[in-house]
């Protein structure tokens, strides 16, 4: 397997949000504005980066009957250690992602690439494929984020473009969500099929 | 590649045990090197929030009233100008909301600042701004010693439109508030 390969599955081919599916939870849950989506994404990416790696040095030395337990332990181990960084030194961030942070461990998306790739492969093409999983997730947050902020608050990145109107409420609740994201999906694979 | 281990007992046992401790060592590591900078993080959050709900003052202190925490501030002169109280109500929408609240001497509000709140984003959420100073639903200088309520249940408070279960809950957190200040407010 090409490097270049890994890193074209992992930001559109194979992208977790678009054409695998994975991990919906926190993708509508976190997709309120876009830094919100897009710092979601990061520490999802950490974790992904950081768990395929120990998964793929620990391969051999896992029975199979117990990689599940195993995994669980080493992805929950880089959660923990995210949310107290983040707590620490980025209080604010903290306040708004604290709720769902400790839910990446849950993230089907790290679990399912522990299990798919990282148990199979070696040191560096896992974690070429965490990385490149976990910015493909990034990107796809931050561009349903961005559509969400747009539409229901009239701001993009904070950044407010009609002054005192407050935007198609709709947008950031979560019906408003699930809209965005069907969408977004149904367009990203329109324009991947055709090209 | 090396052989991948086998299933049997021992194997998985070992497994697991070793990966365990050694996440339970880079834990307690993260946590130790942590612990100092998020209780300043958080102590900080607090003083920021004490100082946004009062009017000036020189010196504070810290109490505890019925297991609440609040902090009373005195003046140059060493007399008390008010008092922030921590207080918080179950009946939001999201469930739990928590506000510092700020009292003069006489137990009129002077301020607010929404601590923990799960409120609905563009709804409920919007009870940071919503009733400070100047804004529609203003309760700064109201003096809850008669019960502060939304207009819907006979009070004087402007409730966010779409979001009255927010607002009473929002109440009864200042009058939770009041209720401390009334037992401590005078010592």
């Amino acid at each position: 397997m090409k490097a270049s390969d890994i890193i074209k599955n992992g930001l559109i081919k194979e992208n977790p949000t678009w054409v695998l599916v994975l991990g919906m939870c926190p993708t509508l849950a976190t997709t309120t504005s876009a830094v919100n989506g897009m710092c979601m994404g990061l520490a999802t990416a950490f974790v992904l980066t950081m768990s395929n790696i120990v998964i793929s040095l620990l391969k051999s030395v896992i029975p199979d009957k117990v990689r599940i337990p195993a995994f669980i332990v080493v992805i929950a181990t880089f959660v923990t250690i995210v949310q107290l960084v983040m707590q620490a030194y980025l209080p604010d961030l903290y306040d708004t992602l604290g709720l769902f942070i400790p839910l990446i461990v849950v993230n089907c998306v790290v679990l399912g690439r522990a299990e798919a790739f990282a148990s199979k492969n070696n040191v560096w093409h896992s974690l070429l494929d965490g990385l490149f999983m976990g910015l493909g997730f990034t990107w796809a947050l931050t561009l349903v984020g961005l559509v969400r902020e747009l539409l229901g608050g009239g701001s993009v990145f904070g950044h407010s473009l009609i002054g005192g109107n407050d935007g198609m409420l709709l947008f950031i609740l979560a019906p408003g969500g699930f809209l965005v994201l069907g969408f977004l999906m149904a367009l990203v694979n329109s324009i991947q099929k055709k090209s | 590649m090396a052989k991948k281990a086998q299933s049997t007992l021992i194997n998985m046992l070992l497994s697991l045990t070793m990966i365990a401790v050694v996440a339970a060592a880079a834990l307690a590591f993260v946590s130790y090197i942590t612990a100092a900078p998020i209780a300043e993080a958080q102590k900080a959050k607090k003083e920021a929030a004490v100082k946004a709900v009062l009017p000036a003052f020189d010196k504070i202190e810290e109490t505890d009233i019925d297991g609440i925490a609040c902090t009373k501030a005195y003046g140059s002169d060493g007399n008390l100008v008010g008092m922030a109280i921590e207080a918080s109500s179950e009946k939001g929408f999201g469930g739990h909301l928590g506000a510092m609240v700020g009292f003069d001497t006489e137990g009129n509000i002077t301020g607010y600042q929404i601590l923990q709140t799960a409120e609905t984003p563009g709804l409920g959420a919007k009870a940071g701004e919503w009733f400070q100073k100047g804004n529609k639903g203003d309760v700064i200088g109201m003096n809850p010693s008669t019960e502060l309520k939304v207009k819907k249940d006979g009070g004087s408070v402007d409730a966010i439109s779409g979001s009255t279960i927010t607002s009473r809950a929002f109440c009864e957190l200042i009058n939770n508030a009041y209720n401390i200040f009334q037992k401590g407010g005078n010592e």
